[in-house]
């Protein structure tokens, strides 16, 4: 394990230095979706019904890799239910059940080999309302994921809690009173930290819950910038109840609507100038 | 159909009864104060009965000494004091860890039908009368070893205990929020550990609490222990022997028929309710200055029924 965290670690360190490779620029992702290598998530057919009733039905989506995608659609549409089936996380759910395929870098996350534990240390997860552990210090919160799972050397720890806290934006807010509780801290504080804590297990794919939802506007424009920074590192699929936020951080934007992705496109298009006539009566606000 | 004038009556009629619920509100008050004093006249009297008595006999000799001649008003109760604290720790130490165990089995593990069947099973133990309980060690324990012994006292006491814990742990861990399973889940750490590092620490104040509630409770149990560690005289001879303990002496001093074994009997009494009484306020002090724990005390009275 501890070997792991070295080799995370020195992974990320070398994924930082030749920018070249990270100035292609998103944009250049073909709009039609077809896939060419540049995708990091594949969704194929997916479908998760509760007790049998159907949250979502039959979704299909390529999510390109170090860019934001945005989901939106009105409350109940499915927006958390997918976002959550990327890590498994109906797992946990009583009476849930999930159909289809989704591929991370050539593997189906369903497939009976994968073990879900390990796939979700490939995923980060930042919750709707700030959810750092009560018991634990900001240090041993951002450290959770990996001390909890065997890593040990207080160097590295060290190392890595650093980096996450700075690209999270919070370091310097804290970096003299790391050994006080959490919850001491502020709301917006609080959801950093959540994702500091989330970043610090070195994932690739980054999910985001309504985010900002709980938080002021300020904060909130904290956390945007956050994310707009990420995403140089790491594929984000954000849910987002704010049609504003998703036009201002996000790539791609899926629209969905009871259980369906009726679009799915660049943000822009999506806003400006989309397909369907469902699309453009929920993005004017003429309903939602 | 409501028009604006309907309104206003229904506005008047709501506004005119206004007296009437005043009075009933105050005759509420009245009744629940009443109440209260009806519940405390007899806490308060036995403890200020305990006390007046206890004190007189209370001395270095009493709490330090082996029992004399019965009746003769000499020797201590040393030994009972030891009884009783040899027993809450080894009652802990089987109580303590099956109790917790299962507590978080039922909150985490179990589906809701076995979940529920032990919770049901739990519950009918908590009502379950003590001495039923000694008579099971008495038949398992007592007889098939062919002596009395301190396992056997701290096996009944334990299946009085557990129970306890085992409910106010599934009721501290169900006060958990699912968000900081699912934080701790989404980290990719087994549940396992997500459990003990996570939920087992946050529920950390609601647990101990019931722990120390399921304490009081035992240290105070009489009728499982005349079955089990019988009583004695003497000090602490091993685990195999007879014992005493305080609520034994209490029970056999009062039944004698000297002046002498009866205040002992106070006496004893006295102690008792006083390590009882510091016991509780470690829990006060645990619940008051420890997050996490506040509510514990309303959830076990919840669900041991009311009794102590």
């Amino acid at each position: 394990m501890e070997m792991n965290a070295l080799d995370v670690l020195n992974a990320m360190k070398n994924d930082e230095q030749p920018s070249t490779k990270r100035n292609e620029p998103e944009k250049e992702i073909p709009n039609n979706m077809t896939g060419d290598g540049k995708y990091k998530v594949l969704i194929e057919n997916l479908a998760v019904a509760y007790n049998g009733k159907k949250a979502i039905k039959n979704i299909n989506m390529k999510i390109p890799d170090k860019a934001v995608t945005a989901l939106i659609g009105p409350s109940g549409c499915g927006k958390t239910t997918l976002l959550r089936t990327i890590n498994r996380m109906h797992d946990l759910t009583k009476g849930a059940e999930v159909t289809g395929k989704i591929i991370i870098d050539g593997e189906n996350v369903y497939d009976s080999y994968i073990n879900p534990i390990l796939q979700r240390r490939k995923i980060g997860m930042v919750f709707q309302k700030p959810n750092p552990f009560p018991t634990m210090s900001i240090w041993d919160n951002v450290a959770a994921g990996l001390k909890l799972n065997g890593v040990k050397d207080k160097s590295i720890l060290n190392e890595i809690i650093e980096d996450s806290l700075k690209m999270a934006y919070l370091w310097d807010e804290v970096k003299d009173e790391l050994k006080k509780p959490a919850v001491a801290l502020s709301g917006g504080q609080q959801q950093r930290l959540c994702i500091a804590r989330a970043l610090a297990i070195q994932p690739e794919v980054l999910l985001m819950d309504e985010p900002a939802s709980a938080l002021d506007p300020i904060a909130t424009q904290k956390i945007e910038q956050t994310i707009i920074e990420l995403k140089k590192h790491y594929t984000i699929i954000i849910v987002t109840h704010n049609m504003q936020q998703a036009l201002r951080v996000s790539d791609r934007t899926g629209f969905m609507y009871l259980g369906d992705l009726v679009e799915y496109d660049k943000t822009e298009k999506i806003f400006k100038n989309p397909e369907k006539e469902l699309t453009a009566n929920y993005v004017q606000g003429r309903f939602g | 159909m409501s028009s604006s004038e309907r309104r206003l009556e229904f506005r008047n009629y709501f506004q005119d009864n206004l007296g009437s619920r005043m009075v009933t509100d105050k005759i509420v008050k009245i009744i629940v104060i009443a109440c209260v004093a009806i519940a405390i006249i007899p806490l308060g009297s036995i403890l200020v009965d305990v006390v007046r008595m206890g004190v007189e006999i209370i001395s270095f000799e009493f709490l330090t000494a082996l029992p004399g001649a019965a009746g003769s008003g000499e020797g201590g109760i040393a030994n009972s004091i030891q009884g009783t604290f040899i027993m809450i720790g080894m009652t802990s130490a089987i109580g303590i860890p099956i109790g917790v165990l299962s507590g978080i089995y039922v909150a985490e593990y179990a589906n809701s039908r076995v979940g529920k069947l032990i919770r049901f099973f739990n519950d009918v133990m908590m009502q379950f009368p003590s001495i039923v309980f000694g008579i099971f060690a008495f038949l398992f324990i007592v007889l098939v070893l062919g002596k009395f012994n301190l396992w056997a006292g701290a096996i009944a006491l334990s299946l009085i205990m557990f129970p306890i814990i085992a409910r106010t742990t599934e009721e501290a861990l169900k006060l958990i929020p699912d968000t900081y399973r699912e934080a701790g889940h989404a980290l990719g750490i087994p549940k396992a550990i997500v459990t003990v590092k996570i939920l087992l620490t946050a529920a950390k104040g609601g647990i101990v609490t019931g722990i120390m509630l399921s304490v009081a409770r035992i240290a105070g149990e009489t009728a499982p222990l005349i079955m089990t560690i019988l009583g004695s005289k003497g000090w602490f001879r091993g685990t195999e022997t007879a014992m005493d303990a305080l609520p034994l002496t209490i029970w056999r001093l009062s039944l004698l028929p000297y002046d002498e074994a009866v205040m002992f009997g106070w006496g004893a009494a006295l102690v008792l309710i006083t390590i009882l009484l510091v016991l509780n306020m470690s829990v006060r002090y645990l619940v008051l200055h420890r997050k996490g724990g506040s509510g514990s005390l309303g959830m076990f009275m919840r669900i041991t029924g009311g009794k102590k």
